[in-house]
């Protein structure tokens, strides 16, 4: 039923949603809402596969079920959206000109951490609450002490690195691995740097001998030879700091070479329903960053939603989260109003029921419960790792490419 | 000084006031456009005051750009702004003399990808440095306002124009125009044309250093995809050339437009930004070719004429 | 020894994407912004045909091919021509010609996100392991830098023995005298800019099968044609071949012996070395 009112309301929010550019403002009726992220640029293949669906796909449920529920009654929502070209200072204008032009009452947080951190000052002296999604950053005490208003909801460098050290640990005492040897290869852009430098330490002192270590420039077209060199030096598992070109361009490269190791990983996009639907069988115990339980009703719904609304299925990481995102927002907003400070102590104070699970924020504004990492297991991509998260599913040993 | 000059030295004293003034009456939306518009003005008059005589097309201005915010970036926690701005400049003007002698043999095309390559590299070297360091993006967090930041790129302004209005009275501005129309004759002529085209290329080459160096505060984090990117060196030829390049004023008349329009177009179709520049940019180069200089100039012309005539 | 042919079979991929743009700044002087936009278009059609109707790449270039030449004729015919006449001189020509391109070169992105989204795109064709003397590569490429042989063969023969291929030759080494000898040098020009384009599209359909794009990724592509162009010298066949091949080597090289993250700080070392001793370009003529 209520689905079915889903459908017949879609056509018309959507509509909504993509006219409604800042002049067709359609009354002081509705809550404004601004998104900045990139829809062209290196950035924008990642942000519209994971920010601006969810982005369309909440409004359109909120509309869909008559609005956000403020002072009373209901108001639409209305989106209204800003492309950053995947440039800082194109950010940072459109930001301004969210708070200051079109007045949103509320703005969604950026696509990358660069662009959170270039927009964070922004968010705080406007007191926009700052619900950071694509930002993974070891600077989080830093910067929320710094911006009272920005949450962290991904996780941190660390984390992530600890999550695949302790998956390949996990899999030694199985006797799944059976050596100690990793290659690691990383993007040399600032997400893969910082990975690549947490993770260092972070292996030597599990015991791990990193017997291959090198880094490629972002936009590199021919892999074999990273590919080749991390074969020769044979690994136990393979490990890339990666983005989603290269991500796709490693595992072809694995594919081909027949890089025989028994842990495989790649970092962003791994988890895109392109990856799966790219390498088919060949992606069968693939290991990437973050994950889902797709098994939670919670999550099935979402991704039956996100399907018909958007025509396309979530990823299997950051997607949901951004979702939740919202869904914090919005509960935020239902409780305390349209009043940006109150929101924002609301969130630091309520733990909230989101698609992910319940969700909080500790005294750094961080949510300590999130996925790690994810595995192809049977053409899905599970969740394997997390720091309390529900239905990690036990970590398989990659067989081979076929 | 004749007339007509002190005559413009009092406009441009006025239009500088009431730059300066913006932060003071302007929303802060405003003033994140003026950012916009003073950083391009700054960018484009100084690549215009090398390139407009010489006709050599730089397309390095990522490059100095990117030197003076990482300048910023990793000295703002011991040294004062102003000193790194300073030494930003220094770092730029000596760069650019050092490709200035390198790529005198060049000229055309190849001096244009020459100094594209040149940025491009620098980028990848910084980018592996920082992989060999395990260094990762910096964050500039300061103090300074917007307002701060735009009123330094106001007073960089001034200080170009004010190079760029010595340089065209000097010895030095007469000898590049010569070389412009005709690079042997100037070589005839007993003028040295090595010196005077690599010491222009210097004073462009120390001003877009110091742009970044006063903008990477505003960008926080910076990082070399963001600091070195090539978008901003097309961006400032475009601006200029749409300006016109053969009067000191022309890449401003060039800027502002430019940018008020990139600005309304992505306010009001957020999902056709790169459709509907790229159809601007082709009324202006099929409709404006001699750039808005040019245009003003023609009309200017047209009512004098008019004028003599009635 | 694997590391050569690994680059070679980079090079071979760089030739292509090169040829286009030799063809259309070397012979119609328009130095063309927006290649690396057609060579996106024809890894799109690829993809499209691929997913849609499992039709191989190498199918797909026999319809990419007429419908590129096509729709780069009009462009030149209809936008370009207009900026041709109007031009003085050469710099001049330049200056608009690298503007107006780099305007549709937006315009291109625009349509193609507004069609096709900014999502990657990427499938699997012949993404198997081809083993040459005891080494392994994939097939995808050995393919396309075998099609990339062929089309470079062709090129150089028909440029080099047929009388339409030396009037373009002509066209690239004095303008103005070619037109004393008779050539009618506008429609000469137009047909180089379109098999230029032509040349860029298939390449493109070539490479989707091993890399992976999306709409915004044209840039990088026209940045790296140019490279190889003025490296290997304007409007020099041979020049855009064996300036491919030995960027291709030596980007492998850096790659596999000191660092891959050094891969493309060597490709513009590389060209800003070979600028600074050949400023022409490896078969350049000097500049009279």
């Amino acid at each position: 039923m209520m689905m079915k009112r889903r459908s017949a309301l879609k056509l018309g929010a959507a509509a909504a949603a993509s006219l409604a550019a800042p002049r067709l403002a359609l009354a002081a009726e509705t809550v404004k809402i601004g998104a900045v992220a990139p829809k062209t640029g290196p950035l924008a293949g990642g942000a519209v596969v994971t920010q601006w669906p969810n982005v369309a796909l909440w409004a359109n449920l909120v509309n869909a079920a008559g609005g956000l529920k403020v002072d009373g009654g209901q108001k639409m929502v209305e989106i209204i959206e800003y492309d950053d070209q995947t440039n800082p200072g194109e950010t940072i204008k459109a930001v301004q000109r969210l708070a200051t032009q079109d007045n949103a009452d509320f703005i969604i947080a950026p696509y990358g951490t660069g662009f959170n951190i270039a927009a964070a000052p922004l968010f705080d002296r406007y007191k926009y609450p700052h619900l950071a999604v694509s930002a993974i950053t070891d600077q989080v005490e830093d910067l929320a002490s710094k911006f009272n208003g920005m949450f962290f909801l991904l996780g941190s460098t660390t984390a992530f690195v600890q999550g695949v050290v302790d998956v390949l640990k996990g899999m030694q005492a199985d006797g799944t691995l059976t050596g100690n040897k990793v290659a690691m290869v990383n993007v040399a852009d600032a997400f893969g740097i910082e990975l690549a430098a947490a993770a260092k330490p972070l292996f030597t002192a599990a015991g791990f001998d990193i017997v291959y270590d090198s880094s490629y420039p972002l936009g590199t077209q021919d892999l074999s030879p990273v590919v080749k060199a991390a074969k020769a030096a044979q690994p136990n598992a393979f490990v890339a700091w990666s983005y989603p070109p290269d991500t796709f361009g490693l595992t072809e490269q694995a594919v081909i070479e027949d890089l025989q190791v028994e842990a495989y990983y790649t970092a962003v996009a791994t988890c895109f329903p392109a990856f799966g639907g790219r390498f088919g069988a060949a992606a069968e115990g693939i290991l990437g960053a973050g994950g889902i339980n797709p098994d939670s009703e919670k999550f099935k719904a979402y991704a039956k939603a996100h399907m018909e609304v958007t025509g396309n299925a979530p990823d299997g990481w950051a997607s949901a989260t951004t979702y939740a995102s919202l869904e914090v927002l919005q509960q935020s907003i239902e409780t305390v109003g349209l009043d940006r400070e109150a929101v924002t102590e609301h969130i630091r104070a309520t733990t909230f029921d989101t698609v992910m699970g319940d969700m909080n924020f500790n005294a750094n504004n961080f949510n300590e419960k999130f996925w790690t990492v994810g595995q192809w297991q049977d053409g899905v991509y599970q969740g394997v790792a997390e720091t309390g998260r529900q239905g990690a599913k036990p970590v398989r040993v990659k067989q081979g490419w076929a | 000084m004749s007339s007509t000059e002190i005559q413009g030295f009092v406009f441009a004293a006025l239009a500088l006031l009431v730059a300066g003034a913006l932060p003071y009456f302007g929303s802060d939306y405003v003033l994140s456009l003026g950012i916009s518009i003073a950083m391009f003005t700054v960018l484009a008059t100084s690549w215009a005051l090398f390139s407009g005589p010489t006709h050599y097309i730089s397309l390095a201005t990522a490059a100095f750009f990117g030197l003076g915010t990482y300048t910023t970036g990793l000295g703002f926690e011991s040294l004062p702004i102003w000193s790194l701005i300073i030494l930003a400049g220094v770092l730029g003007a000596v760069l650019a003399a050092l490709v200035g002698l390198a790529t005198l043999r060049l000229s055309g095309v190849y001096f244009v990808i020459f100094t594209l390559g040149l940025a491009e590299l620098i980028r990848q070297v910084i980018t592996w440095g920082q992989n060999m360091t395990g260094q990762k993006g910096l964050y500039v967090l300061t103090d300074l306002t917007e307002a701060h930041l735009y009123q330094m790129l106001v007073a960089l302004a001034a200080l170009v124009f004010l190079v760029g209005w010595l340089i065209g009275r000097s010895r030095l501005g007469f000898a590049l125009r010569i070389i412009g129309d005709d690079e042997t004759v100037a070589a005839h002529s007993g003028i040295n044309t090595a010196q005077a085209k690599v010491l222009l290329f210097m004073v462009s080459g120390a001003v877009a250093a110091m742009t970044g160096a006063i903008l990477a505060p505003r960008y926080i984090y910076i990082e070399p995809s963001l600091a070195f990117t090539p978008l901003l060196s097309f961006q400032v030829v475009i601006m200029a050339l749409l300006g016109g390049v053969h009067r000191l004023w022309g890449p401003i008349v060039g800027v502002i437009p430019f940018t008020l329009i990139l600005e309304t177009i992505s306010a009001n179709f957020p999902n056709q930004v790169t459709l509907f520049i790229g159809i601007v940019f082709l009324v202006i180069v099929y409709f404006i070719p001699r750039g808005f200089a040019g245009l003003i100039e023609t009309v200017r012309n047209w009512s004098a004429w008019r004028e003599a005539r009635s | 020894m694997d590391i050569i042919i690994i680059g070679l079979l980079l090079g071979g991929t760089y030739a292509l994407i090169a040829m286009g743009l030799n063809l259309q700044y070397g012979v119609a002087r328009i130095m063309n912004l927006a290649n690396g936009e057609m060579l996106v278009a024809g890894g799109f059609t690829a993809f499209w045909f691929y997913t849609a109707g499992n039709i191989s790449p190498l199918l797909t270039i026999f319809v990419v091919a007429p419908v590129a030449f096509a729709a780069n004729w009009l462009i030149y015919r209809i936008m370009l021509e207009p900026l041709v006449r109007r031009a003085k001189s050469r710099g001049q020509l330049e200056v608009d010609s690298i503007l107006a391109t780099f305007g549709m070169s937006f315009i291109a992105v625009g349509l193609m996100l507004a069609f096709f989204g900014g999502d990657y795109f990427n499938y699997s064709y012949l993404s198997v392991p081809v083993i040459i003397m005891g080494e392994t590569y994939a097939q995808n490429r050995v393919v396309a830098f075998a099609s990339a042989v062929v089309i470079c063969a062709i090129l150089y023969a028909w440029i080099t023995f047929s009388r339409p291929g030396l009037s373009l030759r002509a066209l690239a080494v004095a303008p103005d005298s070619a037109r004393l000898v008779g050539i009618n040098v506008r429609s000469r020009a137009a047909i180089a800019f379109a098999l230029g384009g032509a040349i860029t599209a298939v390449g493109g359909a070539l490479i989707s099968s091993f890399l992976t794009l999306d709409a915004s990724t044209g840039v990088v592509f026209t940045l790296k044609a140019l490279i190889i162009v003025i490296m290997g010298g304007v409007g020099d066949v041979r020049g855009t071949i064996i300036a491919a091949l030995l960027l291709g080597v030596v980007e492998t090289l850096v790659a596999s012996l000191i660092d891959p993250g050094l891969t493309l700080a060597a490709a513009y070392a590389l060209f800003i070395l070979i600028l600074l001793f050949r400023p022409q370009g490896l078969f350049g003529r000097k500049p009279t």
